[in-house]
């Protein structure tokens, strides 16, 4: 349940980079293939919040499919994870979006 | 382009203030006590109410990494160990994969040839630390209580303890788990992931996060395959699939088949300096070209 410390770390961040600030509402971008489950953000957001300016806050996340780019023949295609692999057969592949995990902004009251 | 400030940089640098604060920076900053920036781009906004009425707040962009802070500090511990000429290794898996076992013969084989120190990453006992003491390592053990996973803090902190010769390696046996460890880069110079012939041929496949952020794969316990229905060559396919840069070596710590081939695979490690063909890179993201070991075990190590 690592989305626990995921998280405690978007909060740790706005709190450092906000300090003091109430919060109302956050928006996240959680990729497809960054590793991390949005509904167990949902889930375990009020709870880090808690305390904190975060909290009360409310949550949007935008998710960002998976993109690749094949090595072998170029072309850019969605892939079906959890094998990103190619039309043409090719695993060999750039991974151009889908990876991202970040605060995008924040709503301060 | 800095996050914070605009300034022109590049967004994945950044640093860590004195204090730990952390923030996204370009090269134009100085790392100076005391260097702060304001709370960010701020737009006025209006924004409209069911009643009509006109709310007023502020939408500050941050646009940061969750990750940022954890992998600033890894940065900062793979300079660390790579201005000391330290191999350090993750080692990851699920729990009873065999790291301990394979560190463990690994450590007695190599004795004498390589100095190993342990990091060993669990939820809670010195059992581990243990055995590896025993085994005659340099070991800290780092209980995570309810934590799922080792961070770069934490890995830092034990550094710091550990205290590794110049020249060593280090092996950072994290939580067995095989999920949460694959989101956390430690700083290590490469990922090295276990997989039990127990655990059944199609983890690489239920669990692809792990095994796309590995470097090496060891398929352990093949002493047992001739008591499992595990098709060795499935596992292989599906993990040149799923991860096609890494290189995949069937093993028996405890039988020493395919042994060689993993302690040849360390010692290329170290004769490059310890320093891998993807240090920098993002550790989710394998290169292309590693050579691959053959989809069966040679006939030798059967």
């Amino acid at each position: 349940m690592h989305e626990l410390a995921i998280a405690e770390g978007v909060v740790g961040t706005v709190t450092q980079r906000l300090p003091g600030a109430r919060i109302t509402s956050v928006h996240l971008e959680i990729g497809a293939l960054s590793g991390v489950v949005a509904d167990s953000i949902r889930f375990c957001f009020d709870l880090a919040t808690e305390g904190t300016g975060l909290e009360g806050a409310t949550l949007e996340i935008t998710e960002p499919p998976a993109r690749c780019r094949c090595r072998s023949c170029g072309t850019e295609f969605q892939p079906d994870p959890p094998i990103m692999l190619c039309p043409c057969g090719s695993a060999d592949v750039a991974v151009l979006g889908g990876e991202e995990l970040r605060i995008l902004s924040v709503q301060v009251a | 382009m800095c996050a914070t400030c605009g300034c022109a940089g590049d967004e994945l640098a950044g640093h860590v203030h004195s204090d730990g604060t952390w923030h996204e920076d370009g090269p134009g900053h100085e790392d100076a006590p005391g260097h702060e920036h304001g709370p960010g781009h701020e737009h006025d906004e209006r924004h409209h109410q069911g009643d009509g009425q006109h709310a007023h707040g502020r939408t500050v962009t941050l646009a940061e990494k969750v990750l940022a802070r954890n992998d600033a500090l890894a940065r900062q511990n793979r300079d660390w160990l790579r201005e000391r000429g330290i191999l350090a290794l993750n080692l990851m898996s699920s729990p009873g994969a065999g790291k301990t076992t394979l560190l463990e013969r690994t450590a007695a084989d190599l004795a004498g040839e390589l100095v190993v120190g342990v990091i060993e990453g669990d939820q809670e006992t010195t059992l581990d630390a243990d055995r590896m003491r025993a085994a005659g390592c340099q070991v800290v053990q780092v209980n995570t209580g309810t934590g799922c996973h080792l961070d770069a803090v934490m890995v830092r902190d034990a550094l710091t303890k550990l205290d590794p010769s110049e020249g060593s390696v280090v092996v950072i046996e994290n939580v067995g788990n095989l999920v949460c460890p694959a989101l956390f880069d430690l700083g290590e110079a490469h990922r090295v992931v276990l997989a039990s012939v127990t655990e059944g041929a199609d983890k690489p496949v239920k669990y692809p996060h792990m095994f796309r952020s590995a470097n090496l794969v060891l398929v352990t316990k093949t002493d047992l395959l001739p008591y499992l229905d595990f098709d060795l060559a499935r596992c292989t396919a599906d993990l040149g699939k799923i991860s096609p840069a890494a290189t995949v070596l069937p093993v028996s710590a405890r039988a020493g088949e395919g042994i060689r081939p993993w302690y040849d695979w360390l010692r290329q490690v170290l004769a490059r300096g310890g320093t891998p063909s993807s240090l920098g890179a993002s550790p989710r993201t394998p290169r292309p070209g590693t050579p691959r070991w053959p989809e069966a075990p040679l006939a030798s190590e059967r």
